[in-house]
């Protein structure tokens, strides 16, 4: 099978003023297949956002790409032209942000929003637009739909306004969605909700998705593969259930460690300290050597010194750490 | 020993007019009562729109509930007059789920510390940095953050100036609103850490409202789940995660989000 | 329905209110027209009397504001001394000349405002919007009476435009395309005179707004969605843009009577502006209130009309208010 997506080798930075630049990724690369989930798990300032802007090119000004290539459908959306790259968005490629009530107009309905994305790469007359509107609208919101439909924004709650952003994503029939932290802001009965609707848009429709979130609970049981970012670069790369459940690299293990869990034995365990990877917050990155060495709690010489490379575990499992070689 | 904080039969009813022009009273909270030990923590669970928050402001004394009431130290805060509420006040903190938001944008970290202490009445300038250098090693912050704006600080940063500049007015009962929800999960566990700790140095009590049931379950001695302003279900916290006994329950159980849901099936929705 | 009603109740109290305060504050004012009357030795006291009581100036205060309350009612608005007639008709003509001047260039600033506005904000830091946001700054400097006698000048030195006065000599007998043509001439150095000071405030309003709602959340998510960019810049940013402009819109049209006294006077336009300033210095009492009267009107229908534009282009407004 030929993959849908095949990031190489990216390296985005971000250019501050005064003449310095931020590298916020580098040297990512990953393959994700027709109808595959990718869960890209990541914490503030570890990059997930910039791939997902990247992906499609909608870096702010400041942002530059220096190195790398995106094939899509074999084809390097980083050399597409400003036209190809506008019928491309929204229409093979869709992205549904985080923060439902900003991302959505706050005075255009609900209805409006979904047309103007089909009017924008469908040359469809109104009325059938119109139609193909309603039509995605109900097969989100079921009964609700027509309510929805004529709402606007500040009228919807959490959940429906994801889904209105979803039905703006899925509107077009792309072949591939990209999720930045949809359930970020909603609460837990909600963010299953909406994971279902996810999965349920990959299983009718064959989507393949890239899913961005900081909390690796949300992608036990839904992603196919998880992709661990730390500090722009990939920590490590492979089949869900192994990453989450035998995590190889530091930062995975430490991170799967420090969540709460009710597991059994939580009476012993509760009121006792989280095992929270270092204690004090915002440690700057390292300029050489591994970027998660200032908190590993098994760094050896050669952390410092240089970047270790991806090491291939088997099982298309891929750790970039000194302890597996690299 | 009597409990710290009793809240006993709160009601809190909102008037507003509907679409049609009739007016509608929107009851946030019907009859919530429940107690807090000293040196505890009480988690309040339940989804959006079940009055969790409300029953924050209230206790907060940012707003007054409608009927009830609300006993701390022994005194009705809600039977009391203003002037006398305005005193009981530091002694109750609240700490929001948005730093950015609770924090000044325009103000740096020292300013930001320095002005509850101010309004504590405490003179010298010199005894007010001193203090406020306290409460930033307290919370695990830098003195050399002093000249920061809110926006050059990370979340558990701001999250962490945010608890000191509560801790200022030395409160005995803290409510944390949704307080972790928007920190990225590592740094939930260092704010989690940091707060146990507190409790342990300073003797806090804690009111912790929150959705994120693992969280609470770790950190709560007892849990209150609320639904629709009302409590549904109470009680130590092992008992009633492991044998919820009202629907509810078990439904904010299932929904919680848990690494090993790869062996669970999805969701039935 | 009750938004409505309750704005427009505002706006007739505020009316009223403002009468009252014109009326008291130039009938208070020190002088009446008959004062130049009285330094004449030939008119004697008698007829100065005589003529007094004929204008009711000897009346009490609450009697004259009622009779003159009752004469706005009928249309007539007092009686002006130095025209002898009513004071209605009288202002009407000449609001009628200042309402034409200024709503074209109300409309031609607007639309030179909006198109620059979020031209620039698009290039919001880079060299072209600075260029132009020097433009403004400098257009700004100048005082309205520079530019407008700076036109005048022009004007004359070129000599193809009429210099004053609303129409040629010969108006009356010109066929009607010429009669447009002739006072389209005498309109553009009073209509560019306009412009030009308004344009400066409008750009830069324009320009904050747009450039605020730009970097708007929404806006991205827009253009992850493939939305052109033309779609874009009008139909998302402006829209989302509209509610401080609409405000400013509103403004606008409320100074349309009183915010070009300055360039009619100068460039002799028969419009409001000359009749009240001549009006205020032979304290023609009946023609100024009835001047302020009707500014005061246009002021309160422009923030009348912001409100009804602001209530349609929000929905956020909408709800809230039936929700209330």
């Amino acid at each position: 099978m030929v993959p849908i997506l095949e990031v190489q080798d990216l390296h985005v930075s971000y250019s501050l003023p005064g003449g310095a630049s931020y590298t916020a990724l580098a040297g990512v690369r990953f393959q994700l297949m027709p109808g595959e989930i990718l869960g890209v798990l990541g914490e503030s300032g570890s990059g997930k956002s910039t791939l997902a802007a990247s992906l499609l090119k909608l870096l702010p000004s400041n942002g530059n790409i220096s190195k790398g290539s995106v094939l899509f459908e074999g084809k390097d959306l980083l050399c597409a032209s400003d036209g190809e790259l506008e019928a491309i968005r929204g229409k093979r490629i869709s992205l549904v942000y985080q923060e439902p009530s900003v991302a959505l107009h706050p005075a255009l309905r609900a209805s409006e929003q979904v047309f103007h994305v089909l009017a924008a790469h469908e040359s469809a007359g109104k009325s059938t637009l119109r139609q193909k509107t309603r039509q995605v609208l109900a097969s989100l919101f079921l009964e609700e739909a027509d309510r929805i439909s004529s709402s606007y924004p500040h009228q919807l709650s959490g959940g429906q306004r994801q889904r209105v952003l979803i039905a703006q994503a899925i509107a077009c029939g792309p072949s591939l969605l990209i999720a930045d932290e949809p359930t970020a802001s909603l609460d837990p009965t909600t963010q299953m909700e909406i994971l279902g609707v996810f999965r349920t848009l990959r299983d009718e429709l064959g989507l393949a998705m890239i899913f961005i979130t900081h909390n690796p609970a949300l992608l036990a049981g839904f992603a196919d593969r998880v992709l661990v970012l730390y500090g722009g670069r990939v920590a490590e790369l492979g089949p869900a259930r192994t990453v989450l459940s035998s995590p190889k690299h530091p930062y995975t293990q430490a991170l799967l460690q420090s969540m709460p869990q009710i597991l059994e034995g939580t009476a012993n365990k509760r009121k006792t300290k989280l095992r929270a990877i270092g204690d004090s917050s915002a440690i700057p990155l390292p300029f050489e050597g591994c970027v998660f060495e200032p908190r590993c709690p098994e760094r050896m010489e050669d952390c410092r010194k240089r970047e270790p490379a991806l090491v291939n575990l088997g099982e298309s499992h891929t750790v970039s750490c000194f302890k597996y070689g690299g | 020993m009597q409990p710290l904080l009793k809240v006993e039969r709160v009601v809190k009813a909102y008037s507003s007019k509907n679409v049609a022009g009739a007016r509608e009273k929107l009851l946030a909270l019907d009859g919530v009562s429940f107690e807090v030990a000293q040196g505890g923590t009480l988690a309040i669970v339940g989804e959006s729109g079940s009055g969790k928050s409300t029953l924050g402001s209230c206790i907060s004394c940012l707003e007054i509930p409608t009927s009830g009431s609300i006993w701390f130290e022994g005194r009705d805060i809600v039977a009391l007059a203003e002037s006398e509420r305005r005193k009981v006040r530091p002694r109750i903190q609240l700490i929001f789920q948005d730093p950015s938001n609770s924090l000044n944008p325009r103000w740096s970290v020292e300013e930001i510390l320095l002005e509850p202490l101010t309004l504590q009445g405490k003179p010298k300038q010199e005894k007010m940095r001193q203090r406020a250098v306290a409460l930033m090693t307290e919370v695990g912050l830098s003195a050399e953050l002093f000249q920061r704006l809110p926006a050059q600080l990370s979340g558990g940063q701001r999250q962490r100036l945010a608890i000191a500049r509560a801790l200022a007015l030395e409160p005995k009962l803290l409510i944390l609103d949704e307080a972790l929800s928007a920190l990225d999960c590592s740094v939930q566990a260092q704010i989690a850490n940091l707060l146990m700790e507190l409790q342990r140095t300073l003797a806090m009590t804690y009111l912790f409202i929150t959705h994120d049931l693992a969280m609470a379950a770790h950190l709560a001695d007892e849990i209150v789940v609320m639904n629709r302003g009302r409590v549904v279900e109470q009680g130590p916290a092992e008992k009633v995660l492991r044998h919820p006994k009202e629907e509810i329950t078990r439904h904010l159980l299932a929904a919680m989000p848990s690494l090993d849901s790869a062996a669970r099936p999805p969701l039935e929705l | 329905m009750r938004f409505f009603l309750r704005r427009l109740s505002h706006a007739f109290l505020l009316l009223v209110g403002v009468s009252i305060l014109a009326f008291l504050f130039t009938t208070l004012a020190p002088g009446n027209y008959f004062d130049e009357m009285r330094l004449n030795p030939q008119i004697s006291p008698e007829t100065l009397a005589a003529l007094r009581a004929q204008y009711q100036l000897d009346r009490p205060l609450p009697v004259r504001y009622a009779s003159w309350m009752n004469s706005v009612l009928h249309g007539q608005m007092g009686f002006s001394f130095a025209y002898n007639s009513p004071v209605g008709p009288l202002l009407f003509v000449r609001a009628r000349n200042t309402l034409l001047l200024t709503i074209t260039a109300t409309l031609i600033a607007w639309g030179i405002a909006l198109p620059l506005g979020v031209w620039s904000a698009e290039r919001l830091g880079r060299l072209p919007d600075r260029l132009l946001s020097w433009a403004t700054a400098a257009l700004l400097v100048i005082p309205d009476l520079a530019l407008a006698l700076g036109l005048l000048v022009f004007g004359v030195r070129t000599g193809r435009f009429p210099v004053g006065g609303m129409t040629s000599l010969d108006f009356a007998s010109l066929p009607p395309a010429g009669k447009l043509r002739d006072l389209a001439l005498h309109m553009t150095l009073p209509v560019a005179a306009l412009v030009l000071s308004a344009l400066p405030l409008l750009i830069r309003h324009v320009r904050a707004a747009v450039a605020e709602v730009l970097n708007a959340p929404f806006m991205l998510a827009a253009r992850g969605h493939g939305i052109p960019r033309r779609t874009l810049l009008y139909r998302y940013a402006l829209r989302a843009a509209a509610n401080p402009l609409i405000s400013l819109f509103g403004f606008s049209i409320g100074v349309l009577l009183s915010g070009s006294l300055l360039v009619e006077v100068v460039m002799s336009w028969p419009g409001l502006g000359p009749l009240l300033l001549e009006s205020i210095l032979s304290r023609d009492l009946y023609v100024v209130i009835g001047g302020v009267l009707l500014s005061t009107i246009f002021l309160v229908s422009g923030n009348f009309v912001a409100d009804i534009l602001l209530y349609w282009a929000d929905p956020r407004i909408r709800t809230k208010s039936g929700s209330r």
